[in-house]
């Protein structure tokens, strides 16, 4: 809100300079955000928080200063409007709950085309509102100074009477801007014989509004309740001065001086009589302020301090606050205008608020010593992170909305959850994994020329199962580019494109740091989204709690990527929860190694291997390490050979040859018999 | 029988002038071998007189002892010689890069995070966590925001077609952790709050760290004391803090919390737009209506809450001007913060 310091010095003598007063108004809640040099004045921007409708005006803010300052309010002359006619225009209440004050008065004579005077144009330009006519701007500069909203009528136009009262159904109206509204059913209108004339503190109508011809008008003064005009004028997009304040809550006891005001700046200016108010008042429908009690003891608790009662005391009087002590505290009765009072606590911030904040001390809480849970059921996400890191990752945060096209594109075979109302429309599903982040990141970063890209990401994805949403804790990770660093001194093997088992070896060791490795095995698999020949399952016990793979080349294609993308992706708790690791012995004695050379069927994968070579051994094997795999001259087409790596021990004593042997000569039968695998000598 | 001191000097102008390792040996085996000079001047003993014999004996042995320890000297200066050279030729350039992978990053604004999560750690606060598509009841209407209330409008929120809502603050983490778990307790709630909006300082998705402690005696005084403990931690340095009164429907009293501006030190400067004070947080005593809608009582129990941005935390700490960088993830960025 705009406020013009000359203007405030009208209503109370303001013993601070404009910065100083900006200061402290910040400091009582009403932050300053500038202040402008004007004409011989300075104008204030203040921010007013929704709850303090009453302070937006001239009027509120002069009361907050008064109680700061504790200086007195001047109460300006109540000048009433001499009744030079007998002109009335009937008013009616239909909806007394949402229209408990309705008054009006015909002015007859008005000369609405001399220019309104240089000094109340100063003052409605100071705070951002064009001046109109005599008559338009007469309501504005009373809103602004008393903060009670009026409309003006062309009385010519009006017909029959006025009425405060719900919208029928179907009902339309052309507001002042000539736009056509459909109104709802609790939307509060003002109509007149012909139908609806204004939306009731929001905006008038055209039909009916005042023009420069206008010589007779209807003022008319109201006070709506907040309920009935929250909310409406948002649905229809429209917010103004006038339903600014209603929302908020408009002084109860203000319609008359306001529209008495109004008549006595409007006959002052462009002349005219006015007739007698006419008004619809209902006593029942009044807002009522509660009388609230705030116990001593609980302002102490609450603010952690103990004010001297005096202090507090005058705190709340200097707010126009009725106050009576009572033997826990006060009974205290607010003033109409403050809707923001109703319980204990917003009197206690009542109190904080005019002692200062800056009076309360700052004590530290005694706290209580626990201890709260630490398992590997909850994986550290920082650790997480850090082998990542370590393993030359970068984390990045990608937005959780993406676009839908990509998505699907990438997966077809899962639902999204849409939003209504998106930023952007390549910003507007729920991403279902974080994959369509990371591959637009590494695009990205392709095109500025970064030419090797490695990322991590750990965010939540949204998968749409049914009428729910699974809001699933995952993590992801993404290398596309040359498989080193560029560097001397490594073979060319190291500035090959990144491939499947380069990432596999990132993902083993998470696999590896939760203590329990031996729980995962990967399964060949297809997803839409990669290669349908390098991509794999993750399984933890049998459960499926991932997905490895290079991204599919009609993708690598149509993204644009010079090197194809290899991405995993997790259940950060399924495949990250981590098991306590349990002390086993470490032999003393020594190991015992045998390498084989196994040529096998091209579609023998290894663990298949794996497994016969372990059900053949003893459990003196320890190890089964894969040291080769070749194809080529010296093969057969269609086979490949494995070379494996035996490791064999025991904890108690040395192995002998037999030991050895033995075991060594059973697996080779064991892979002979069941797939039918040759050794390569 | 030639002298031995002659004998001795021929040998030690030997051993001198042999420059490898194979040469002195052969002088070795050419003085002190089985067949060398002095070995073999020992053996003449014989044809001398018994009287001389011991004389002459023990200047041979003497001879034979100068020159094995010239011999023994002479095989150490040529060993470190050859080490030396080896080592000569074993030179790196030892400013050549290091090999193998590089290191990654965290993202700074997880930095931060961790950062705050072990400061709140450390005094006695949990992590609650809370789900990001929120329905209107936890993050308005138990609030204390009902429909139609004015403080919505400052909500620019995204919305589900079925009515469900991607938060727009962390506070929603209050309403079900005291729901789950009763009151008393101590914790920060940190995740990612969408609002609909999008520019030089607004993203459409950033972090903001929620606090809440409820307890049977919790001020406003603990609250101060919390916050400026935790800005002085953060920011490493003794900072002025200052509250002014403020509007939240969730908390009453409402403050938003200033601190001294970290890059004037409160003299005024562009950040601060000249006031010296940065706006750093919202926080308050939890209004009444907030307990009683969590179950919590709120005649036995007072509490404060907090709320603050992780980003803007992140750009003070970084120095970053920009909150839109935190999300483009150009590596170039990312590769920026690193420490212990």
């Amino acid at each position: 809100m705009k406020l013009s310091y000359a203007w405030l010095k009208e209503w109370l003598d303001v013993p601070w300079n404009a910065a100083e007063l900006g200061a402290r108004l910040t400091m009582a809640g009403f932050e300053l955000e500038g202040i402008e040099a004007a004409h011989s004045d300075a104008i204030l921007a203040l921010n007013v928080t929704p709850n303090r409708g009453d302070a937006m005006s001239v009027l509120g803010i002069a009361r907050e200063v008064a109680a700061l300052s504790r200086h007195a309010l001047r109460t300006p002359d109540v000048a009433l409007a001499s009744v030079a006619i007998a002109d009335i225009f009937p008013v009616q209440v239909e909806a007394p709950a949402a229209c408990p004050t309705l008054i009006g008065r015909v002015i007859r004579g008005v000369n609405n085309c001399i220019p309104t005077p240089a000094w109340m144009r100063a003052r409605l330009e100071s705070a951002e509102i064009r001046s109109i006519s005599p008559i338009v701007d007469v309501t504005n500069y009373v809103l602004l100074e008393l903060g009670q909203p009026l409309h003006a009528y062309d009385l010519a136009r009006l017909r029959g009477e006025i009425r405060a009262r719900y919208a029928q159904p179907a009902e339309r109206l052309q507001l002042l801007d000539n736009r056509v509204v459909d109104l709802a059913p609790d939307m509060l209108v003002i109509a007149d014989n012909d139908g609806a004339v204004g939306l009731a503190g929001i905006m008038g109508g055209a039909r009916t509004s005042v023009t420069a011809e206008t010589s007779d008008v209807f003022l008319e003064s109201a006070y709506f309740a907040a309920d009935a005009i929250r909310g409406r004028g948002r649905r229809l997009g429209l917010q103004t001065d006038a339903s600014q304040r209603f929302e908020r809550g408009v002084d109860p006891s203000l319609q008359t001086r306001a529209i008495e005001r109004a008549s006595v700046l409007l006959i002052e200016i462009a002349g005219g009589k006015a007739g007698p108010i006419v008004s619809q008042v209902s006593s029942t429908h009044q807002p009522l302020r509660p009388e609230v009690v705030m116990r001593r003891a609980q302002l102490a608790r609450l603010l952690g301090v103990r004010f001297d009662p005096q202090d507090v005391e005058g705190a709340l009087r200097a707010l126009q606050m009725s106050v009576r002590s009572v033997a826990a505290g006060w009974e205290v009765t607010p003033p109409a205008y403050r809707f923001d009072i109703s319980i204990e606590a917003d009197l206690i911030e009542e109190v904080a608020r005019l002692v200062g904040y800056a009076a309360i001390p700052e004590h530290e809480a005694n706290a209580a010593h626990h201890f709260p849970a630490l398992s590997g059921a909850q994986p550290a996400e920082a650790a997480v992170l850090e082998v990542m890191s370590a393993r030359g990752y970068h984390e990045t945060i990608n937005y959780s909305f993406v676009d839908p096209h990509l998505q699907a594109r990438l997966f077809p075979e899962r639902a999204s959850l849409a939003l209504a109302n998106p930023i952007a429309s390549d910003l507007s599903v729920m991403r279902v994994s974080l994959w369509p982040g990371l591959l637009r990141t590494a695009a990205e970063n392709q095109r500025r020329q970064q030419e090797r890209v490695r990322l991590v990401e750990h965010g939540v994805c949204f998968r749409v199962e049914g009428a729910e949403t699974a809001e699933v804790d995952t993590l992801a990770a993404l290398a596309c580019g040359p498989r080193m660093p560029e560097q001397w001194g490594l073979s060319r093997a190291a500035r090959v494109a990144v491939d499947f088992f380069d990432l596999k070896s990132d993902l083993e060791a998470l696999i590896g740091a939760t203590g329990a490795p031996g729980e995962f095995g990967f399964e060949p698999a297809e997803l839409s989204c990669l290669h349908p020949g390098r991509a794999a399952r993750l399984l933890r016990q049998g459960r499926a709690v991932g997905w490895l793979g290079e991204l599919h080349p009609m993708l690598v294609r149509e993204l644009d990527f010079t090197y194809p993308p290899i991405l995993f992706e997790l259940a950060f708790y399924d495949a990250l929860r981590s098991e306590r690791a349990v002390f086993r012995d470490i032999s003393r004695f020594p190991l015992v190694r045998r390498d084989l050379a196994i040529v096998v069927d091209e579609n023998v994968s290894l663990s298949a291997l794996r497994e016969r070579v372990i059900l053949s051994a003893t459990s003196l094997l320890q190890q089964c390490r894969v040291f080769d795999v070749y194809r080529g001259p010296g093969l057969e087409t269609g086979t490949k050979s494995i070379a494996l790596g035996l490791i064999f021990q025991d904890i108690s004593r040395t192995l002998t040859d037999e030991d050895v042997d033995s075991n060594v000569a059973s697996i080779i039968a064991g892979l002979r018999a069941s797939l039918n695998a040759k050794i390569r000598e | 029988m030639n002298d031995p001191a002659d004998l001795v000097a021929r040998a030690l102008h030997e051993v001198a002038s042999s420059a490898e390792l194979a040469g002195l040996d052969a002088v070795r085996v050419r003085w002190l071998g089985k067949k060398g000079e002095l070995t073999a001047a020992l053996k003449q003993l014989g044809a001398l007189p018994a009287a001389e014999r011991p004389a002459a004996g023990q200047a041979i042995n003497a001879a034979k002892e100068r020159v094995q320890s010239a011999l023994e000297a002479r095989r150490l200066e040529l060993e470190s010689h050859k080490v030396d050279r080896e080592l000569l030729a074993g030179r790196i350039d030892v400013t050549l890069p290091g090999r193998g992978e590089e290191l990654g990053a965290l993202h700074p604004v997880t930095q931060t995070r961790l950062r705050i999560e072990t400061l709140f750690g450390r005094a006695g606060f949990d992590i609650a966590v809370g789900p990001e598509i929120e329905d209107d009841f936890h993050n308005f209407a138990a609030l204390n925001i009902p429909q139609n209330h004015p403080a919505r409008a400052l909500h620019d929120t995204f919305y589900f077609p079925d009515g469900r809502l991607l938060r727009t603050h962390t506070s929603p983490v209050q309403i079900r952790t005291m729901l789950a778990r009763g009151a008393p307790l101590a914790v920060i709630a940190p995740g990612r709050v969408y609002r609909c909006d999008h520019d030089v300082t607004h993203s459409p998705m950033f972090h903001q760290l929620e606090g809440l402690v409820v307890n049977e005696n919790v001020s406003f005084a603990n609250l101060k004391a919390a916050l400026h403990g935790f800005l002085t931690a953060f920011f490493e340095r003794d900072l002025a803090m200052r509250l002014r009164p403020s509007y939240f429907p969730f908390t009453e009293p409402s403050a938003e919390v200033d601190m001294g501006c970290v890059f004037c030190g409160g003299s005024g400067c562009r950040v601060c737009k000249h006031t010296g004070w940065l706006e750093i947080a919202g926080c308050g005593m939890v209004h009444p209506n907030v307990l009683a809608a969590s179950g919590v009582d709120p005649e036995r129990y007072t509490g404060y809450a907090f709320g603050a941005g992780i980003d803007r935390l992140a750009m003070l700490r970084y120095g970053v001007n920009d909150l839109r960088l935190f999300f483009e993830n150009d590596l170039r960025f990312l590769n920026q913060f690193r420490a212990f």
